[in-house]
This record gives C-alpha cells, sequence and structure tokens, in this order.
C-alpha cells in the first residue's frame, strides 16, 4: 500500500507541478503595481462571477458589456478612484523623540523593558531532543538495535543541532557508533545548512568534517542528506528521506529510505567506491501523544556494488530483511 | 448548575453568576495575592473613580483540566471595570506576581503613556508594585483588559470593560448579559510555545488522514506540493484548550436567565489568546447593534464568527425555554456553552460540532486565479489561454513565493509564500461559515449608524502579514518584531491613510491597532464605514482601513493571536509629533 502511494505520488507529481507552472506564466501584479492595477482580465461571458472581491481602483476601466446586474457589489473595496500616493510618511511623522514613552517615564526606565519587548516577540530561543528510532531489529541470525537521535537549541535562524546514531547486536559489541555537532543555518522557510563535525567512536576512532542540508522538501518529504570529509581524506555521504502518511490521526505509516555513498574505496570500512549501501523501511507508529509514539516495522538493507562483492567475499549475507519493533519519543 | 443575575441597566451593580454561586458573598472580599483555593470562576463588577485590581498567581480549574493561573481580583475572569462616559477614572493596578505585568486597556482611547504596553507605553508594573492609569473616559461601548507582557493573558489575565454612554441608551433592550470567551489550558503558555515552534501541527488532531477528508488526491498531492497543511485551521485547538464562557467550563451549566418576551443584550468579547469562535444560538435570530464597542445599523444574522480580541454586541428575543449559546472554536475542535432560559435549570440541545473544517486554493490567496477547487475565480479565460503552459517545473514555487511583493530586507526564512494574487475577502464569513445554510455576519454588512467626521484618504499604506508554519514564524513584511523596534511605522498627527493589509499566510489573523479606531473600507459609503479596533484579514486575502492618526504617541500594532505576536508578529505605531514632557 505504502509503495502503492509513493508510486502515485511520484506519477502524480509531474502532472501538478505542470499544472501550476500554466498559473506561473501568467503575469501577476507586483506590490509597486497593486494600487493603479487596472483589471486585464477580459470580462467577457462573467455573469457568474463573483466580483464581490474586486479591487475597485480600475472599476471605471471595465468594458462596458459587463453584467452588473449578476454581481454582488456588496463587498467592494471602494477604495482609491485615484492612485494614493504610496510614498510614505509626511516628515513630520519623523519629528520628536525616538520614543514616545522615555518622555514620560525616561528613556533609563524604557530601555530594559524596550529590550525585553523586543526578546519576547520575536526571539525564540529553544530546543528539543528528539529520539527517531529507537528500535529493535530482529531477523535472521542476530538481533540488532539501533539508536537515532537528534536535538536542537536555539532561534529561528540559527540552531545548535546534534545529531547521534549507531547499532550493534543484543548481547554483542556496539559496532557502529557515531555522533555530529552541526551548525544550522536556516537558507530558506523550509531547509537549513549544517555544518560541522562528527566523530565515530565504532568501528573505528575517525573524525569527520560534515555539511548537510536538512528541512522539508515539497511533498512533504522529510530529507537529510549530508557529505562527510573523513580526517583520512576519503569523502562519503548519506541521503535520508521520510514520509509521514496519517491513516488515523494518531496512526502514521512512514516510509524511510537512506542511500549511503562513497567516493572511493574506503578498506577500512569495506567500502567499495559508488552506492555503498540502501535501506528501505516502513515503520506504523502509534501516537499515544505526539512525543510519544510506539511502532512496528519491517526493513531492508542492502550492500551494493563493490561493497556487496567485499561482503560476500567477507562471507557475510549482503542483504536482509528485518522485523522492527521502536520507539519515537521527543522532548 | 448556576444562574448568572441579570445586569440591571439602572443598578449597575455586581452581578456574576458564578461568583454569586461560589462565594454566596454578595460583593466579594477581593482576595489580595493568591487564593490556595484556586481562582473564582467568573466576575464581579467595579466602578467609580477609583478601581483597584490586583494580578497575582492562582490555580484553575476548567472541566476535567487544572493548571496553572493568573487571577485579577482573584477570578478567571477578571472584575468587570463598569465606567461612564465622561468620567475620569484611576486605576490602581498591583502586581504580587514574581515577574512584570501590565494591564492593556484593549478599545479604550487613552493618553498613549497609559495605554499598558510594556516597551511601548510605558515601563511595565514590577513585581509588588502599584501602577496608577489615569485615563478620561471619551467613549462607550463593549471593550476588555489583558495582559500586555508575556504570554500572561493566555492565563486568565483579562476581563471585561463596559463603558455606559453619557446620555444613557436608546430603549432596545431589559436586559443585558456580558459574554466574556476565552480559551483554558493546563499547560504552560511557554510550553505551549515550544511545541508550536518544534512539531509543526502539534494540537492539530482534524488534520487530512487516508480515512478522512473528502480532499481528492490530485489536490492532496497540489497541497503537499506546496508543504502546506489544508486542515491547519488553528494553531491551537481542543487538543488542549477548554473552551470558557465567563470562565465556566461547558460542564459548568453556566446559564443566563430573562423573561419569555424580553429583548436580551449581549455583549460578546472574544478574550481568548487563540480561538476564533463561531457564535451562535440555535433558533434565536442575532441582532447586531455594536462591533467593537461602535454603533452599527441593525443586521440581523444567525450566526458570526468572532476574531480574537474583536467585540459584538447583539440583541436577542428569545421565545419561551432554554437556548443552547453555542460558541464553536473556528478549527471545530471544541466548543464553548451556556444556556440562555426563561426557566432556572432548563437546557437545551447541545448541536454537535460540525465537520472540520478544509482551506481552499483562495486561502492561498490565489482567489483571483482560476484553479480547480479555487473559490472567487475572477480570472478572464482569455487571460488563462494565453498563458505558457509549458514552463519548466519549479515555477510554481517561484509564484507562490515571490519575495519581490516584500520589502528587500525580509527575512526569508520567515516567509513560506506570498500570496500569488490576494483579493479583497472583506465579504468573507469566516473560515468554515461561507457554505452554511442561514444567515451570517460578513464585514460588508456593518454601516456605522452615525456619520464619522471623515476626508478622504491622502496616501496609501501597504503591509504584508507574513509567517512561516513550518518554523512558527510570524511577522509584517516579513520582518519580526525584535528585527523593526527601531524603525516603527510612522504617520503624521491627523494624517488620514488608508492601510492594505495583505495576507500571504493561510491563516486568519485578527490585527489590532492600539489607541485607534480605523474605518473599515467595506464598501459602505465614507462617512458610514464602521469603526474597529481589531479586524480579520482572511487567509491568502486583502483588508483595507481607512485611519485618521489622531492620537499622538506610540502604539502597539500587532497580531491578537498571542502566539503569532510573540513569535514577532507585532510592530510599533508612531503618530507624530507627539508632545514632550507631561502629556
Amino acid at each position: 500500500m505504502c509503495a502503492l502511494l509513493l508510486a502515485s505520488i511520484a506519477l502524480a507529481a509531474p502532472a501538478a507541478a505542470q499544472d501550476h507552472d500554466a498559473h506561473a506564466g501568467h503575469a501577476m501584479p507586483s506590490a509597486s503595481e497593486e494600487q493603479a492595477e487596472p483589471v486585464d482580465a477580459t470580462h467577457a461571458e462573467h455573469g457568474s462571477m463573483d466580483h464581490s472581491t474586486m479591487d475597485h481602483g480600475s472599476m471605471e476601466r471595465e468594458p462596458e458589456e459587463m453584467d452588473h446586474s449578476a454581481m454582488d457589489h456588496s463587498g467592494m473595496d471602494h477604495a482609491a478612484d485615484a492612485p494614493l500616493d504610496a510614498s510614505g510618511p509626511p516628515p513630520r511623522a519623523f519629528e520628536g523623540p525616538e520614543h514616545a514613552a522615555d518622555a514620560i517615564y525616561g528613556t533609563e526606565a524604557m530601555a530594559p523593558s524596550r529590550e525585553a519587548l523586543a526578546r519576547e516577540n520575536g526571539e525564540f530561543t529553544g530546543g528539543t531532543i528528539m529520539l527517531e528510532r529507537l528500535e529493535a531489529r530482529l531477523r535472521n541470525g542476530e538481533d540488532l538495535y539501533l539508536w537515532d537521535a537528534q536535538g536542537w537549541y536555539g532561534g529561528d535562524i540559527d540552531k545548535l543541532w546534534f545529531k547521534s546514531e549507531g547499532e550493534g547486536a543484543f548481547g554483542g559489541d556496539v559496532e557502529n557508533a557515531e555522533v555530529q555537532a552541526l551548525w544550522s543555518h536556516a537558507i530558506g522557510p523550509w531547509f537549513d545548512l549544517q555544518a560541522g563535525a562528527r566523530y565515530d567512536f565504532e568501528p573505528d576512532s575517525r573524525g569527520h568534517a560534515v555539511l548537510g542540508l536538512q528541512g522539508l522538501a515539497p511533498y512533504m518529504f522529510e530529507v537529510d542528506a549530508a557529505a562527510f570529509l573523513a580526517d583520512t581524506g576519503d569523502v562519503t555521504a548519506r541521503i535520508e528521506a521520510e514520509y509521514d502518511q496519517r491513516i488515523t490521526q494518531r496512526l502514521i505509516l512512514q516510509p524511510r529510505a537512506e542511500v549511503n555513498l562513497s567516493a572511493q574505496d574506503v578498506a577500512a570500512r569495506h567500502l567499495g567506491s559508488g552506492v555503498t549501501s540502501i535501506e528501505a523501511g516502513v515503520r506504523l507508529r502509534y501516537e499515544i501523544a505526539r512525543e510519544f509514539a510506539p511502532y512496528i516495522g519491517v526493513g531492508y538493507e542492502a550492500k551494493l556494488g563493490e561493497t556487496a562483492d567485499i561482503a560476500r567475499a567477507d562471507g557475510e549475507d549482503p542483504d536482509s530483511f528485518s522485523l522492527l519493533v521502536g520507539l519515537r519519543a521527543w522532548f | 448548575m448556576l444562574n448568572a443575575n441579570p445586569i440591571s441597566r439602572r443598578r449597575l451593580i455586581s452581578g456574576s453568576a458564578a461568583l454569586a454561586a461560589a462565594t454566596a458573598l454578595p460583593m466579594p472580599a477581593w482576595a489580595t495575592g493568591s487564593n490556595l483555593a484556586g481562582a473564582r470562576k467568573g466576575f464581579g463588577t467595579l466602578q467609580g473613580e477609583d478601581i483597584g485590581l490586583t494580578i497575582a498567581r492562582s490555580h484553575f480549574v476548567a472541566g476535567e483540566r487544572s493548571g496553572h493561573a493568573i487571577t485579577v481580583n482573584g477570578s478567571i475572569p477578571g472584575p468587570m471595570i463598569r465606567l461612564r462616559e465622561g468620567q475620569t477614572v484611576r486605576l490602581h493596578v498591583s502586581n504580587e506576581l514574581d515577574e512584570d505585568s501590565s494591564i492593556h486597556w484593549h478599545g479604550l482611547l487613552v493618553p498613549f503613556q497609559f495605554d499598558g504596553v510594556p516597551g511601548v507605553s510605558f515601563p511595565g508594573i514590577r513585581p509588588g508594585e502599584t501602577f496608577t492609569y489615569e485615563i478620561p473616559i471619551r467613549q462607550s461601548g463593549t471593550y476588555w483588559w489583558h495582559s500586555h507582557s508575556g504570554l500572561q493573558e493566555q492565563l486568565g489575565h483579562y476581563g471585561p470593560l463596559i463603558v455606559d454612554p453619557a446620555d444613557g441608551y436608546e430603549s432596545q433592550y431589559e436586559r443585558e448579559y456580558v459574554l466574556l470567551l476565552s480559551d483554558f489550558t493546563p499547560l504552560h503558555p511557554h510550553d505551549v510555545m515550544r511545541k508550536l515552534k518544534v512539531s509543526e501541527g502539534y494540537f492539530n488532531y482534524n488534520k487530512l488522514t487516508a480515512t478522512s477528508g473528502d480532499m481528492p488526491l490530485s489536490e492532496r498531492i497540489r497541497w503537499g506540493g506546496m508543504r502546506m497543511d489544508p486542515r491547519d485551521i488553528s494553531d491551537v485547538t481542543g487538543a488542549t484548550y477548554t473552551f470558557l464562557v465567563n470562565g465556566h467550563a461547558p460542564q459548568d451549566g453556566l446559564e443566563f436567565l430573562f423573561q419569555p418576551g424580553e429583548r436580551v443584550r449581549l455583549r460578546i468579547i472574544n478574550g481568548s489568546a487563540m480561538t476564533f469562535f463561531n457564535f451562535r444560538i440555535p433558533g434565536v435570530p442575532l441582532t447586531v447593534i455594536q462591533a467593537d464597542g461602535q454603533d452599527v445599523r441593525d443586521v440581523a444574522v444567525d450566526e458570526l464568527q468572532i476574531g480574537v480580541a474583536e467585540t459584538y454586541d447583539l440583541v436577542v428575543e428569545p421565545g419561551a425555554g432554554a437556548h443552547t449559546i453555542v460558541a464553536e472554536a473556528m478549527d471545530r475542535s471544541g466548543m464553548g456553552l451556556a444556556t440562555l432560559t426563561s426557566t432556572a435549570g432548563a437546557r437545551g440541545a447541545v448541536p454537535p460540532l460540525r465537520e472540520p473544517v478544509t482551506l481552499t486554493m483562495a486561502d492561498m490567496g490565489m482567489a483571483g486565479m482560476n484553479m480547480d477547487g479555487a473559490e472567487g475565480g475572477a480570472m478572464s479565460h482569455d487571460a488563462h489561454a494565453a498563458m505558457d503552459h509549458g514552463s519548466g517545473s519549479g515555477a510554481m514555487d517561484h509564484s507562490m513565493r515571490d519575495m519581490s511583493k516584500l520589502p528587500e530586507d525580509a527575512q526569508g526564512a520567515g516567509v513560506d509564500m506570498v500570496s500569488p494574487m490576494p483579493m479583497d475577502r472583506m465579504d468573507f464569513q469566516g473560515l468554515g461559515l461561507d457554505k452554511v445554510p442561514h444567515r451570517v455576519l460578513r464585514y460588508t454588512d456593518l454601516v456605522s449608524k452615525r456619520p464619522n467626521p471623515v476626508r478622504p484618504p491622502e496616501r496609501s499604506l501597504q503591509i504584508h502579514l507574513t509567517g512561516n508554519m513550518e518554523r512558527y514564524m510570524w511577522s509584517f513584511d516579513g520582518k519580526k518584531f525584535s528585527a523593526v523596534t527601531d524603525d516603527p511605522i510612522r504617520f503624521g498627527f491627523d494624517e488620514r491613510v488608508r492601510v492594505k493589509l495583505v495576507n500571504d499566510t493561510m491563516m486568519a489573523h485578527p490585527i489590532h491597532l492600539h489607541g485607534h479606531f480605523f474605518e473599515l473600507v467595506n464598501g459602505a459609503d465614507a462617512t458610514h464605514q464602521p469603526k474597529k479596533h481589531t479586524m480579520i484579514v482572511q487567509p491568502g486575502g486583502t483588508a483595507t482601513f481607512d485611519l485618521t492618526a489622531n492620537e499622538p504617541g506610540d502604539w502597539a500594532f500587532h497580531c491578537h493571536l498571542l502566539y503569532h505576536m510573540h513569535a514577532g508578529m507585532m510592530q510599533v505605531v508612531t503618530v507624530r509629533p507627539f508632545p514632550e514632557g507631561d502629556a
């Protein structure tokens, strides 16, 4: 069902985009033109139109054949018969002290409250810690545990972002473990540019420089893509995407995919160059609260290309299915 | 069950139902400081030349929810302040909190230094201090008061303020009640804010799902492509809010008595932090006689949507029996309830919550575009045909977010949409009320009862209302208040300006200008445009008002959705020159 959904989105997306392109091609009035903007559309065959929201500045320019009797004029903006001056306030609006209340209460009394007001209304600072995935991965052979957490602290534009993920076998050693500390800067309404450092504890100690993008892509896909430059000079990358499909208000199906890439062979990590592995999973979670959602799911992991060859040569299975049981929680 | 004593027009004595029931005292012995028993529900009445108000921490229980609260004189709402036009009132406000506080007199014309906005009109009231506001009363009508410090308003720091006209009332009604609608959450308001910042849609349990909502897949994909939620009606909902009428939860059974044949004046005040209410009394027509305390020509409707901070005065003539007063949250996540009844204890039927509201393309600022599923559709077919349908992908994003329409210094990260073709929506009944099968008030129905002495506007000003749902950022012209504290919106004293607000978001914003009344440009003739202090700008649309800037000083100008203001949707308006020294 999920695959079906994804497929339908993939197919429908270009069609939807095209639909909207059409409208983009139509000239929209810009802010500066709006005051004197004439109605450029021809008003033939529009008896049924709701003109109640029309800008009236341009009424007199409308063609005579228009059927006014069918129009609802009640809501018309009887604004400017002639365009109004929009050039800004008159000189007297700049007279006097900078702040009115200073003249009554004194600058000394007012300054702290003014600063507090600015802080209160627009300078939110806060943070969160989110366990995206805390799960058991049950499969033939050994069962694994996995954690994938992140958190941030900061304001609307700049945040300190932390991420950690890793996995290991129940009763065994931690196989992979990494932490990232990133500066996250909003570069648009939906995406943050993230730069910082990553440190791997397992399988071996290694530092990386990180450059990535995280945010919400069109069609509501949460995306996290990052490139890593290791202290050994190796370059790797990871792209993750997930989508929340609400079944009910609290039951949510989340397809998730991850692709790992390497620019070169990394012998120590058993990686060949190219796409090294993919991971696809579907998790069905129930939000007991928004902050607390246990889930079940299935996952498929596969090493690809040279990396798969290396695995096979090591006597490992290059791909596997897992049954997932876990918890998504945040604070 | 609680009886609301009527407030006689002649004997303006205290009369809160709740108060009488809860304390059985004719007049409250105002507790100073915290009330260990928790906040009382409802309000008493204070009048005279000198009025004392005490702000204190408390605890409040509403239905099954309870939490921290701030009371004024021990109750939620705080006391009704009842004044007479022409008097001068001194309001002595004592702050017993451990943080600064304030009271703003919403809708009252005041000297700017007594407007009560810390950081704009005065320094605020420090813990343990008493501040005296001295205000000559030069108007009448239904208003309210509330804290303008931080998020205190959410905690219960609000109350009604009524000014009786100097020359008395025209005989239009025999009985009157004040209904202050509000929203209570057991969460700390800072926690509400953090959840909104961290998790978009946190409080929304009316989202479209695979199993609900009748939107076709193609349309859902279109919304997804824009990264917008068509069910995003209210940021904070009944998932955490209990909706109150005069401090009473629905299960409290608040009732207002009347004698059959009486005309009853209802003074409706939306004192909520975040909730627009659909107000109706099924089976009882509502005659609107005032909007924001200003007389308007009678308009008969069956329902009206009241934005945050607006007030409407209605006259109803209910038939004998019990009628349910319904204040349904705009997003249909809950309702405030009371009963208007001629028999104590009788109850009318409570209508179920109606279906959740789904936004349309008109709410995305595409009213002027002829899109499937869109409302309006004023675009010419010729123009449509002439359009280039083959341009490259990605253009959709561009047309929905043309930043060139905003000032150059707009913060792009805070703007997720710029309405491509916003149209005047003064005639819109409100989200969810455009298709109901009865009469709903529209701004275009409001006509000032008396002519206003006005001039034609000398200049125009356009302000964009901007935001980013995902990051929960809100601003004017793409600039949060913290970015423009030294760059106020300027008016010359007595200047007449036509101000057009362009809503580049898909939420309805109740925009409030302090210290003034402006006139809605709503199609009424210039001298009869209705005067208001708060105006809803519908999603993706525009709304225009004319302002005579004749109150010198600095004034707050903001969205009255509390968390929108807190996120930065605020500016200072300055009217100059103003008198220096003592005003």
